[in-house]
């Protein structure tokens, strides 16, 4: 027992330095992928944050495909993905939203300054929507395909060139 | 011409390095055959020499950045020539290779710190350890040189700098890392002393007597760079959180939980020769600890807001010099530590029994802070995920943390050796008082709305009366110093414990859109958006909001949180305003403003919050006490012993 019990911090520790060693070489991917891509949505039933639009309720998701957009009026790089989210509204796509951690009235001036793209907007203050989805940060986007099955994740703010490749997704989605 | 100064001494000084490792084999040998100390005086030296060197390159980068040499790539990337002179000096290690070399510099320097006063171990001992403390600088200098060389020059040079990032530009930051390091660092000195007793076969009291004020001097640092480092994200960062268990917090929390516990053991060590292994695996996985959080952060293996420097070449690098010495270690560990005899055994119910009990708190501790910062990795290796974050990290910690706090209130009132269940059930009877008094007048005023937070209080206020219990039926003059530094760091803990549950349970939080003239009100404060005013700083320029505080109906005061705008590079950073009160801080921070003229203002009011730091503050002045009575001790009997020799 002894014998075992002294060899057990150096075990540990070989464990420990093969796990390191193959997230090492694992080349590139450094971000945390949500392990939900190809899986149907989880059935998310969020209340609504802003009067007179409705929360997230998963059943009601499909039959279109769509983009779900986590984000908060307290992220900085939210301001910079608004103007792209506003394009893509312009382009016909329909946005859900889940407002991370968030009050009423910050997201409402949030969007009265950035824009609002949003359908539904699902008030997650305790980030339980955020951790079903498999979603590590502000913002992230999800698309949903017509059945309700998460087809594809973009991690962080969506840049202009971004665009295309979400599209390219939604179309792929129908 | 100081640049290649700086790397010729860089060189040097690993040079110094390797011959302080065959010197130390030489001298060990000697020391073991009972010959003369010619090549342990030759040892000594080198060790100084190569502390001496390392320093002075250090030292030159740093010129380098207060002259800001803009033909030196690394200046030119962190810094630029219109910064204050405190931000130039405190650039030359916000950054990657900076801060590699700042902590070679530490370990050289610690070395040669124990070449020049330790005179308490065994020859033998004292030369390993002196060796494998240069065995330890060997790869780092490696690392430097041929992976991350600080000194390269640019051609042409560039015109001016391209700035530091300006989180990093607060006072906080020229004093956080070098002091974190210090701890971090210094931490190889016991793990050196680990490894040379593990060579020698010579772990015992006088080793461990040895041992405790360094153990002790890096513990110090350690708990004063992470209580600064904490007050400096609660305050810089704008997020009104004082520990958001980032991969990097974690790294500094780690080896700080292991030295925690190193600290008491080596204590039952010294007194009573016990737990002789346990304690030599401390030191190991104390300063493994430091190294291991020195990867995480420089690799960028693991997501987070400050890690810096993600390259994947320089992780391979320190994995390969992690795998060396800690596998080398712990092999040695292994090998050689079964014939380490057991040392004296003790009761259950006894000083040594507490002190066991709270090492294996801390270690609970210490497990789930290592897990949890890894797990990334592992759900990674199999495919799953699962976010871990502040919610898992209080959950699994707060039950074993109040355990430890119990812990901690008992130990010091029980004898070594053995006591009797009674004897401590009456000593027990004012602080568990205290802690029921607590809980029922808490319990009373909030109801079960913050049960855990309030049982940290009831547990602070127990720990309180029991950490200065053992003062009691003493005569205070003549009790010794290092007694007052047990009984002001435990009184530390109890201190920080009960901010942080405070903070956790009454804090209020106010989130606001107000225009200029109007208020809102957070907690018992009414605060007023009176003026928002541009302003302009050395390197920055900023939009000012004036608010007005009033509580209740005393004199109002003025606050003033800025956003500040820095051009180079292009950033925007918000200044929180924060006031100190007695009962606690109100903290406030300028949002974006909006077209209708309506300015965020984000607002918490943190009742006794300043606690936690106040608290971190004595327990860093408890561990300076226990160390300067602990040498003070040793020093007397030294003195004493030679006064005996010459009668």
């Amino acid at each position: 027992m002894r014998r075992l019990l002294i060899w057990a911090p150096l075990a540990l520790f070989a464990l420990v330095f093969a796990l390191v060693t193959s997230g090492l070489v694992k080349p590139g991917d450094r971000m945390i992928h949500s392990a939900m891509v190809g899986k149907p949505l989880p059935a998310l039933q969020m209340p609504a944050l802003l009067p007179g639009r409705p929360g997230i309720d998963a059943a009601a998701m499909r039959g279109k495909p769509r983009l779900l957009n986590v984000f908060a009026s307290w992220c900085i790089p939210c301001i910079a993905e608004a103007p792209e989210l506003m394009k893509l509204r312009q382009a016909g796509v329909e946005i859900d939203a889940i407002a991370i951690r968030d009050t009423p009235e910050a997201v409402q001036q949030f969007l009265r300054q950035h824009g609002d793209p949003y359908t539904r907007i699902g008030d997650d203050k305790a980030s339980a929507a955020q951790l079903a989805l498999g979603s590590s940060g502000v913002p992230e986007t999800f698309v949903i395909d017509a059945r309700g099955t998460i087809a594809f994740q973009h991690i962080g703010p969506i840049r202009p060139e971004d665009v295309p490749v979400l599209l390219a997704q939604l179309e792929k989605a129908k | 011409m100081i640049a290649e100064a700086g790397l010729a001494a860089l060189w040097l000084a690993a040079a110094f390095a390797l011959v302080q490792v065959l010197l130390a084999w030489g001298a060990a040998r000697e020391a073991v055959e009972g010959k003369g100390d010619q090549l342990m005086i030759a040892l000594r030296r080198t060790t100084l020499v190569q502390g001496l060197l390392a320093v002075l390159s250090f030292g030159l980068l740093i010129l380098l950045f207060v002259r800001s040499d803009m033909s030196v790539v690394l200046v030119v990337e962190n810094s630029h020539s219109l910064k204050p002179l405190m931000y130039k000096i405190a650039g030359a290690w916000g950054n990657h290779e900076g801060s590699m070399l700042l902590w070679v510099t530490v370990l050289a320097a610690a070395g040669a710190g124990v070449a020049l006063f330790e005179r308490q171990l065994a020859a033998a001992t004292l030369a390993a350890t002196l060796g494998a403390q240069a065995a330890i600088g060997l790869g780092f200098y490696a690392f430097l040189a041929f992976a991350s060389n600080p000194f390269v020059r640019l051609d042409p040079a560039a015109a001016d700098g391209q700035g530091l990032n300006p989180l990093l530009q607060d006072p906080g930051l020229a004093f956080h890392p070098p002091t974190l390091y210090l701890g971090y660092v210094g931490l190889s000195v016991a793990f050196s002393f680990a490894v040379g007793a593990l060579l020698m076969r010579d772990v015992g009291p006088s080793f461990a007597k040895a041992m405790r004020p360094w153990v002790l001097a890096a513990w110090i640092f350690l708990t004063i760079g992470i209580t600064a480092g904490s007050y400096w994200a609660y305050y810089e960062l704008g997020w009104g959180g004082w520990w958001f268990w980032d991969p990097v917090e974690n790294a500094s929390l780690m080896p700080w939980l292991a030295a925690t516990a190193l600290l008491h053991s080596v204590t039952v060590l010294a007194t009573r020769d016990g737990l002789r292994a346990w304690t030599l695996m401390l030191a190991v996985v104390a300063f493994s600890m430091s190294m291991i959080g020195t990867f995480l952060v420089r690799s960028g293996i693991l997501v987070s807001v400050h890690a810096f420097a993600v390259d994947p070449t320089r992780g391979t690098f320190i994995l390969a010099l992690l795998g060396i010495y800690i596998g080398g270690a712990l092999a040695l560990f292994g090998l050689r530590v079964g014939k380490v005899t057991q040392g004296s055994t003790f009761q259950l119910v006894s000083r040594e029994g507490a002190l066991v009990l709270n090492n294996l708190l801390l270690s609970v501790i210490l497990g789930v802070v290592f897990i949890g910062t890894l797990y990334p990795l592992v759900a990674q290796a199999m495919d799953v995920q699962l976010s871990i974050g502040a919610p898992f990290f209080n959950k699994a910690i707060a039950p074993v943390a109040l355990a430890l706090v119990a812990a901690t209130a008992v130990g010091p009132l029980l004898k070594w050796r053995r006591d009797s269940a009674n004897a401590l059930l009456g000593k027990l009877l004012a602080p568990a008082a205290a802690a029921g008094l607590a809980f029922a007048l808490l319990f009373a005023f909030t109801g079960s709305a913050h049960l855990v937070p309030i049982l940290g209080i009831a547990f602070a206020a127990g720990l309180a009366v029991a950490s200065i219990l053992p003062l009691a039926r003493r005569n205070l003059r003549r009790t010794p110093i290092h007694i007052w530094g047990m009984v002001i760091a435990h009184l530390g803990v109890a201190v920080s414990i009960a901010g942080m549950a405070a903070d956790t349970a009454f804090k209020v939080e106010r989130l606001a859109a107000v225009s200029v003239g109007g208020n809102v009100t957070v907690g018992p404060f009414r605060v007023t958006l009176e003026e928002i005013r541009p302003t302009l700083g050395p390197n920055w320029s900023a939009l000012e909001a004036r608010l007005k505080v009033q509580r209740g109906n005393t004199a109002p005061f003025e606050l003033l949180p800025q956003q500040r705008f820095f051009s180079a590079p292009p950033t925007t950073t918000n200044e929180a305003a924060i006031t100190t009160l007695l009962d606690g801080q109100l903290y406030t921070v300028l949002g974006q403003g909006d077209e209708q003229g309506r300015w965020q203002l984000r607002l918490w009011w943190k009742p006794f919050v300043t606690l936690i730091w106040l608290g971190g503050g004595l327990i860093a002045l408890g561990g300076a006490l226990a160390l300067v009575g602990r040498v003070r001790r040793e020093l007397r009997e030294r003195r004493d012993a030679a006064e005996a020799e010459h009668l």
